[in-house]
């Protein structure tokens, strides 16, 4: 499981299929996955969760979903079926970690398991950083 | 109506991220990466949290908010801690986020075996 295969397994979704129905079910999928997310938001906050909690709190649930789907394979299944629906909320960040995660298991757990499971995640953390100093930067020397 | 705008905001930016995947040779991994980023420099000049203001996890979940969670981390820290806050926001805002995928990701591969593709 490199890039290039996440890449295919994605891409497997939609073989030449149309834009239009493309999009229609990348909104279908990602909307209902953050409209799921509105709904633990939302109940969190019920339970006396302060706004951060509450988010903190969605971002867990959700990423632990889509673990147990990615573990059960079928949040690969889903992928085929919503392309970018799947990719871009933060439940296929976790699918990005626990597929390699689950795939590299048997190459041992230090070189497999250890140094592969952040093959996708791991640029999105390093630049995600990298662009974060960078903000943090331009906001200390000239943003305050 | 909450549920509505949520709806509707994250499925636009997964339309984003579809159209930049049938129509460019992005890569869903450099999909992911440019999200992120760009949800951190939108974050950085104070978009980003109008757009959560608008549509709560609609525009949280999809992984821009998660680039905005690190920009909004790092001013934070600055606010609080002065420079070094330029090093520590960003990682700890997105320390719950990465804990739970790697714990989760970790159990499964416990649990799991590979599934034929």
């Amino acid at each position: 499981m490199n890039e290039e295969t996440y890449d295919s397994m994605v891409k497997k979704a939609s073989p030449d299929s149309p834009l239009l129905k493309d999009c229609i079910r990348a909104f279908a999928v990602g909307g209902l996955i953050c409209m799921i997310g509105q709904m633990l938001t939302n109940f969190a906050v019920g339970y006396g969760f302060d706004e951060r909690s509450a988010a903190t709190f969605t971002s867990v649930v959700l990423i632990a979903a889509a673990s147990l789907l990615t573990g059960l394979g079928l949040y690969s299944k889903i992928g085929k079926f919503a392309g970018a629906g799947s990719i871009v909320p933060i439940t296929g960040f976790s699918n990005s970690v626990t597929s390699p995660a689950v795939e590299f298991k048997k190459e041992g757990y230090v070189l497999g398991l250890g140094a592969k499971i952040f093959i996708i995640a791991g640029p999105v953390i390093l630049y995600g950083v990298l662009t974060s100093i960078i903000v943090g930067m331009v906001y200390y020397f000239a943003g305050r | 109506m909450d549920y509505i705008r949520a709806f509707a905001v994250g499925g636009l930016i997964c339309v984003i991220g579809q159209i930049l995947l049938d129509k460019t040779k992005l890569t869903s991994a450099r999909i992911l990466v440019l999200f992120v980023v760009a949800g951190c420099i939108l974050g950085g000049i104070g978009v980003y949290d109008r757009l959560i203001d608008f549509a709560g996890a609609g525009a949280a979940v999809p992984l821009p908010g998660f680039g905005n969670l690190l920009a909004r981390g790092v001013k934070e820290d600055i606010d609080t801690m002065g420079a070094m806050g330029i090093l520590t926001g960003g990682l700890k805002a997105g320390a719950a986020g990465i804990a739970a995928a790697i714990v989760s990701a970790f159990f499964m591969a416990m649990v799991f075996r590979p599934k034929e593709k």
